[in-house]
């Protein structure tokens, strides 16, 4: 095996493991989506909301710091603790799941029956919102986040790959935090498949998701089940803001993940949980491997709209993607 | 009391099809020429202009193309900052090809352009609807902003990869660049938006506008009693970008000055034309004005209150308006999710039984 080849390899496994990450995002898109309806912007924006949350809490930042510094003049910023980990997290998802009861009693309970479009546009105001909120809750500043997850390219693997190449010299480079990416995904889809499929709470959030009026008459409160699924997403967001601000850091361009997310759930469709994750591996290896091949040729950085025209021609031929709901249109 | 059909006779068809049929509608609209024409121009400075007034014009036109798109002909776009970057480079590469040409037809060639791409990027809509192609279309908003990033010959080589407007002038009055006054720039954003508003009102009332109603209201229905959907589409996304083109071109010659594709053209500027146009009311060309106003004032009126005010550091108050503008456009669409328009609507009912209750 030439090295090209083995390079050509090493890149698709790296995109494997980044499309991992897109299809969490996407995930918590599904979820809403199938749930409700709507098309929820803001999921990236949850998930930089979430993570500065998980930051702030664990370090024991003062909230509204630097407006009570503007307004009164102090100067306080930390209370001088520090949380484990995991009491963080459990931290977080509470604060997660209020911010669900917040959203639905503001703004989804006053835009019933409202277009779609409607209710597209108060997510991104949401996303606005949000965004404004946890910097001035939190601060700008880029934060690091530290839960104990590993980080750093596996020797294991490296070693184990090292025969694979012309005189022992080669070696796969793939980060651990990957690994536990992949890891974490595959368990969360699994114990959300379980949910959905076994619980009582997941049938009716499936009855919901099937025809909203029909799921009312068996006395399922509609209420009750979009604070559960904002609750559900929110914690899919957390789980990606763990992941992806481990990666880079916790900062704005966080939030700019649900925009690596959307062509996935054009590909994978917007109702299937399972297209979530196929379309998230499809255009994560797609969109490396085309940026290793044809990307130095014009220019480089394709990343950017190699997904979402890959997406864009991939619906002329199926317009629903790939694991969708047929389209049945009646006049 | 004033506000009334009656009395007010109609003798042609010509009158009787005419834009404001109410008199009342009709020297509201004389007074607001009036002001625009003949006393905002002599009142104006440099601060007003390139704080509120000139954007507000060249907003306005890309709302009232954004509105033509979704309002008219129910088609959602999210690609509008990158139809405006076409039109900002056409106009650029037109300008520096052609400099002994009047820069009234360059701004007129970029449209023409963009509606050219735009019909490109239009061709998925006849396969893809709704949300599907809402995402699809930032498919250009993405692909456009890192072509114009990473092809040189769009910005004719410069070494920043920035392009900036040479000076232009018209009737020996510049128009672009560092010497044109706060006077020409406005007069030459009123101008277009005087004609493509125009433009836009009669296009969206005639058989073409009727057309693209038809498909937003159901695309099939309109199909089966003979609205060609090929022919609808592909008019909206035509029309709706050389709009857009043009506010684009307008941005970056006249606006700007100088422009850096990615900053000035980005996503952000997608979800602004669209609040403007989400807020101002969707299908309504005053609500394309009352949206592209209300978002042009609010971040000045903020950020006048909370820094100049208040006194507080700059980048609270950038999150703060933030949150304000969110919140607000979650509250707008709570109260009122066909926007200002509508209100605009109910006002005008309430004037003409006024002073009566029925």
């Amino acid at each position: 095996m030439t090295d090209q080849f083995l390079y050509a390899v090493e890149v698709m496994i790296n995109g494997l493991m980044a499309g991992v990450l897109y299809a969490l995002v996407a995930l918590g898109f599904v979820l809403i989506f199938k749930a409700s309806g709507i098309f929820n912007y803001a999921q990236g924006v949850m998930a930089l909301f979430a993570a500065l949350t998980l930051v702030g809490l664990q370090q024991g930042q003062v909230p509204f710091a630097h407006l009570i510094n503007a307004i009164f003049g102090t100067e306080v910023h930390h209370f001088g603790w520090h949380l484990p980990g995991l009491v963080a997290i459990i931290l977080t998802i509470g604060v997660m799941v209020l911010l669900a009861i917040i959203i639905e009693k503001v703004i989804l309970k006053h835009l019933v029956n409202q277009e779609p479009i409607i209710l597209f546009m108060a997510t991104i105001g949401l996303a606005y919102f949000l965004e404004g909120f946890g910097d001035v809750m939190w601060g700008s500043d880029i934060k690091t986040l530290d839960v104990g997850l590993p980080q750093g390219a596996s020797f294991w693997v490296e070693e184990k790959t090292a025969i694979l190449g012309t005189d022992n010299f080669y070696g796969f480079f793939i980060d651990k935090l990957d690994m536990v990416a992949a890891l974490v995904a595959a368990i969360l889809v699994i114990s959300l498949t379980i949910f959905s499929q076994y619980s009582k709470q997941g049938r009716a959030l499936r009855a919901v998701a099937d025809d909203h009026q029909a799921a009312l008459s068996v006395g399922i409160s509609l209420r009750f089940i979009w604070v559960l699924v904002w609750s559900i997403a929110g914690f899919v967001a957390l789980v990606a803001g763990i992941m992806w601000g481990a990666k880079s850091g916790v900062q704005f361009s966080l939030s700019l993940i649900a925009l690596k997310a959307l062509p996935v759930l054009m590909l994978g469709g917007f109702t299937s949980i399972p297209g979530a994750i196929v379309g998230g591996l499809i255009i994560g290896v797609g969109e490396k491997l085309f940026e290793f091949t044809i990307g130095p040729m014009i220019g480089g950085a394709t990343e950017n709209w190699f997904a979402y025209v890959l997406a864009l021609l991939f619906l002329v031929f199926r317009p629903q993607g790939l694991f969708g709901e047929k389209i049945i249109e009646r006049v | 009391m004033f506000y009334r059909e009656a009395g007010d006779f109609k003798t042609s068809y010509v009158n009787d099809s005419q834009t404001f049929p109410i008199q009342f509608d009709r020297w509201r609209y004389y007074a607001v020429l009036f002001v625009a024409l003949g006393i905002v121009p002599f009142v104006i400075n440099d601060y007003w202009a390139s704080a509120v007034f000139v954007p507000f014009l060249i907003y306005s036109i890309a709302a009232i193309g954004l509105n033509i798109l979704t309002g008219y002909c129910g088609q959602v776009s999210l690609g509008t900052g990158g139809f405006m970057a076409v039109g900002a480079y056409a106009v650029y590469k037109l300008m520096t090809a052609f400099p002994e040409v009047n820069i009234i037809f360059h701004v007129l060639g970029a449209g023409i352009i963009t509606a050219g791409v735009g019909v490109l990027f239009g061709l998925p809509s006849l396969r893809i609807k709704g949300f599907y192609l809402a995402v699809a279309t930032l498919a250009a908003q993405f692909f456009l902003v890192w072509l114009f990033n990473k092809v040189p010959w769009f910005y004719n080589y410069s070494a920043s990869g920035q392009i900036s407007a040479p000076e232009r002038t018209l009737a020996g009055i510049a128009l672009t660049g560092p010497e044109a006054s706060a006077t020409a720039k406005y007069l030459v954003c009123l101008g277009f938006v005087f004609v493509l508003a125009w433009l836009a009102r009669n296009l969206t009332r005639g058989t073409v506008g009727r057309s693209w109603m038809a498909i937003r209201d159901m695309d099939i229905a309109a199909e089966i009693i003979g609205v060609n959907p090929l022919r609808a589409k592909l008019t909206a996304f035509a029309v709706s970008s050389f709009f857009i083109g043009i506010a684009g071109a307008l941005f970056f010659a006249v606006y700007l000055g100088a422009v850096e594709v990615g900053e000035a053209f980005g996503i952000n500027k997608s979800f602004l034309v669209l609040f403007m146009v989400i807020i101002g009311g969707l299908g309504s060309i005053f609500g394309s004005f009352a949206g592209a106003a209300f978002l042009v004032l609010l971040p000045v009126f903020l950020k006048n209150v909370l820094v100049g005010g208040l006194g507080w550091p700059t980048d609270l108050a950038a999150h703060l308006e933030l949150m304000i503008v969110g919140g607000l456009i979650v509250f707008f669409l709570i109260a009122e999710p066909h926007g200002l328009a509508q209100l605009w609507r109910l006002a005008k009912e309430k004037l003409r039984l006024w002073p009566f209750p029925h």
